[in-house]
Order: structure tokens, then C-alpha cells, then sequence
């Protein structure tokens, strides 16, 4: 019997290719069926998160702690900050004196624009803070300290300061995965606030550094957007909440094919030190949802629905 | 079982710290990859079939929390593992350079497997900005950290795990 299990053992210890062989396999079906059905992972997720997930925050609790005694020591850490801040007054008074250049149209573009900002308030927010992030360099994902215990679900949209940040992909208990809309595989359905034409924003690895993202078929024919226009999340997204404020248009060029537009834009978000988000609790399709039954019943059902949350 | 034990909790603690604390390391929002490196020093030290193991496991804690694609990271990770593995017969482990330069190599054919299986296949073209803005610096700054990290793993390797190189499988020796 010993000899057997030796005979045995010593087997597989050859076999290694074999192993190799019947793992890849494995490995390859998992990804045929992740990618053509979707089938979830969640339950695998769900254990891995309560062994991981404690250990992250409280390294992350360490961290802000460090952190918080370095920046106390620290005069040059406040001469950045500062710098900082002065380089965003830049930015926004050179859009601040972009703004004052145009005409009439500028006012029915700030109406609307009020009109947004209304809204944007009116979400459902939670505050999280970021524990961890994707560990390789080509993606832009990261986790957050709050789950589906704060109400949180897949789809929800996340935010921070001005813009909009990212969506939630990946839903635990007491965390979730954030895909930002600089990764690369993102794409928003987006509109301009002036002429509310829709275009496509791509999150591009080529851009990042200069923290921009690219836009894709704008259809502009009488050449209305220019540089400093605000791109806002358009009405006709499924996935994104109308309204959440993008960036502002960098560059703009005419596509060869002379309908269309493409450009990079700005984002008012600094991604690269991101510490914390709000995620809005309600996701479009509920809105539409709501809409709807609002519009069965009566027309202030739908914020005291908003409100419940 | 001990080392098996003692894996566990070192692939459990790689991906920890590659998630959390080396981001703050970061240069030019560059990440070196320690979760390749302990494959790499595992398949070096402990042969293809450990560095299998503990690819295949790595990868899968990567594809579980912030994978699109379930299994991808699994499978490369594992490749590397497996690569790194048939030094092991070769190379002596005691010297920091081997594991350097296997690194390197790994480093490059990992990414060039993460652009090529994902960025190439969605239309973008420009490898030259990847290897320049990623690539290239990630392999540096890997093969930097490798310096550093290499000998703790070599001593965690001898200290709590048992031997798994037999000096009789080494095939300079006469037998």
C-alpha cells in the first residue's frame, strides 16, 4: 500500500505538464463562460472578500494614520497642496473667462446647467472610502469600505467633488469594486450642455497621464462646440444617472468623415489621488422604473420615492 | 501540508500589500508586481508544479476582486509560475541574479500578454506607447523590487516551508 502510494505520488510529480495542461483548460473555460453567459462569481467573491476585505481596511486605517502624522511634519506637503489649489483657480478662471467670451446662448446653457446641478444634489449619496486598488497597471479599478449593506448595488454611480467618477461593478457585503471612467474598457454615453448633442467618452491608457479622457462621434454640423464646453452624462444612458458632470472639452477635431467629431476632455476629478467617493444609491433603471410609476399615479411620487432612500 | 499552510498565507499576503501599500510606492503611477514575483521565486525554488500553484491561485485572487474576464489573470499568472519552474533544475536559488532576469523576462511576457489578449483585441494599436509608458518601466521597477523582496522569500522558503529541491534532481549532478 505504501509503495502504491509512493508509486503514486511520484507520478504526479512528473505530470506537472499535465497539470499544466488540464488547469489551462480550466482556466480557458471559465473565461469562455464568464465572457459568452456572464455566469456569476459572486459566492467565490463573497468568501474571498471576508478573508481580504478586513485586512485591507485596516491596513488602510494604518495608512491614513501615517499619513496624517507625515502631514503634520511636513511644510512642503502643504506648499503642493497650495500649488495645487492655485493651479485648479487657474483652471477654473480660464474657464471662468471662457465663459464670459460667449454670447446669449451662454444663459439658456447656465439655465440648464442650475437646472443639472439641482438634480445632482438630489441623489441618494454615500460617502466611502477607497481601500485598495487594481494591482496592475493597465486597468483603473478600485474597492470601496461600503456594501451592499449600505444599500449599495451593481450599477450604481460613483462620484467625487465635482465629476463623475466611476461605476460600481462588484458587490460584497461590506465592499465593492469600482470601475473608474479613465479604464481603459469604459465607455459613458455623454452629452454637451449647450447643444445637448450626444457623443461616446472612452477612457484611453494613452491619455491618463495628462488625466483626460477621449470623445467619440459627436454630431456637431454647425460647429457650435468649442473648447471649455461641459460634457455631462446624457439622458440616453442606460447605466448612467442623468446629468453627472464629465469634464470640459480640451481639444475637438472633425472626423475624416466629416459628420462626426472626436476630441479629449478634461476631467475636474484627480484620479490619481483619490481617497474618497460618494456612490448614489439609486441606479438609472430604477429611475426610469419610478418614472413611470409616477407617471401612473401622480407626479410627486417620484420624490418621495427618492427621498425614502 | 506546513508549506502548503505557509504558501497560502504568503500569496494572501503578497496580494495585500500589492493592492494597498505599494501603491503609495508608486512612481509615475507605475506599480512594480509583487504577486509575480513571489511566482516567479516560488517556481524557481520549489519547481514548475509549486509555481503552478501558486500562479494559478494569485491570479485567481486578482480575477475574483477586479478581473473582467474570470480566469485570465489565473491562466497567466500560472504560465509564469510554470515558466519560472523549469529553472529550478538548473539554477542554483541563492544568488539574487537568476531570479532577476526572470523576472525581467516574465515581467515582458506578462504585459505583453495582458496588451495583446486585451488591449489588441479591442483596436489598440499603439504598443509603442504601452511598452514606453508601461511596460518597460513596470519590468524595472519589478526587477528593482525583486532585489529587495528575493532574499526574504528565500528565507521563508528554508526557514517554515519544507525542502522541495533535492540536490540529487539537480541535473549537473552525476548520478
Amino acid at each position: 500500500m505504501k509503495n502504491l502510494k509512493k508509486k503514486f505520488h511520484f507520478r504526479i510529480n512528473l505530470k506537472s505538464k499535465h497539470l499544466l495542461a488540464i488547469m489551462t483548460i480550466f482556466c480557458v473555460s471559465c473565461i469562455a463562460a464568464t465572457f459568452t453567459s456572464g455566469i456569476s462569481t459572486a459566492p467565490l467573491q463573497e468568501t474571498a472578500g471576508m478573508i481580504v476585505v478586513p485586512f485591507e481596511k485596516s491596513i488602510n486605517r494604518i495608512g491614513s494614520w501615517l499619513l496624517s502624522i507625515r502631514a503634520s511634519f511636513r511644510e512642503k506637503q502643504e506648499l503642493l497642496a497650495e500649488n495645487e489649489e492655485l493651479k485648479a483657480e487657474i483652471d477654473s478662471l480660464t474657464t471662468q473667462n471662457n465663459k464670459l467670451i460667449q454670447d446669449q446662448t451662454e444663459l439658456t446653457r447656465l439655465k440648464q446647467l442650475y437646472n443639472l446641478d439641482e438634480e445632482y444634489s438630489d441623489y441618494p449619496k454615500v460617502a466611502a472610502k477607497i481601500i485598495s486598488k487594481d494591482p496592475g497597471n493597465w486597468y483603473d479599478t478600485f474597492m470601496v469600505n461600503k456594501g451592499s449593506n449600505d444599500g449599495i448595488r451593481e450599477g450604481n454611480n460613483v462620484i467625487a467633488g465635482k465629476g463623475l467618477v466611476g461605476i460600481v461593478t462588484e458587490v460584497g457585503p461590506s465592499w465593492c469594486t469600482v470601475r473608474s471612467i479613465i479604464d481603459d474598457s469604459t465607455n459613458v454615453s455623454a452629452m454637451t450642455v449647450s447643444t445637448s448633442d450626444n457623443c461616446v467618452v472612452e477612457g484611453d491608457l494613452e491619455l491618463i497621464d495628462e488625466g483626460k479622457l477621449s470623445f467619440q462621434q459627436l454630431y456637431d454640423q454647425e460647429n457650435k462646440i468649442t473648447v471649455g464646453e461641459r460634457i455631462v452624462t446624457s439622458n440616453i444612458s442606460e447605466n448612467y444617472m442623468e446629468g453627472l458632470f464629465i469634464g470640459y472639452v480640451s481639444e475637438i477635431h472633425q472626423d475624416s468623415n466629416n459628420l462626426t467629431k472626436t476630441g479629449t476632455i478634461v476631467t475636474p476629478v484627480d484620479f490619481r489621488h483619490l481617497r474618497e467617493v460618494f456612490i448614489i444609491t439609486v441606479n438609472k433603471q430604477d429611475a426610469i422604473a419610478d418614472q413611470k410609476g409616477a407617471a401612473d399615479q401622480s407626479g410627486e411620487n417620484q420624490e418621495g420615492g427618492a427621498d425614502e432612500e | 501540508m506546513k508549506s502548503k499552510m505557509v504558501l497560502f498565507l504568503m500569496i494572501i499576503a503578497c496580494f495585500l500589500l500589492q493592492c494597498t501599500v505599494l501603491h503609495v510606492f508608486s512612481i509615475g503611477s507605475i506599480t512594480p508586481n509583487l504577486m509575480l514575483i513571489l511566482c516567479v521565486s516560488m517556481g524557481l525554488m520549489r519547481g514548475r508544479k509549486s509555481g503552478l500553484w501558486v500562479g494559478f491561485f494569485s491570479g485567481l485572487l486578482i480575477d475574483l476582486f477586479y478581473g473582467s474576464l474570470f480566469g485570465f489573470y489565473a491562466l497567466i499568472y500560472m504560465y509564469v509560475g510554470f515558466i519560472s519552474g523549469y529553472a529550478c533544475r538548473v539554477y542554483y536559488d541563492d544568488d539574487v541574479k537568476v531570479p532577476m532576469l526572470l523576472v525581467a523576462g516574465t515581467d515582458f511576457l506578462f504585459n505583453l500578454a495582458v496588451y495583446g489578449l486585451q488591449f489588441l483585441l479591442r483596436g489598440r494599436l499603439g504598443l509603442g506607447t504601452y511598452l514606453y509608458r508601461i511596460i518597460i518601466p513596470e519590468v524595472f521597477y519589478t526587477v528593482f523590487l525583486t532585489m529587495i523582496v528575493y532574499k526574504a522569500f528565500y528565507h521563508i522558503n528554508y526557514r517554515f516551508m519544507n525542502i522541495a529541491r533535492k540536490e540529487s534532481e539537480s541535473i549537473w549532478v552525476i548520478k
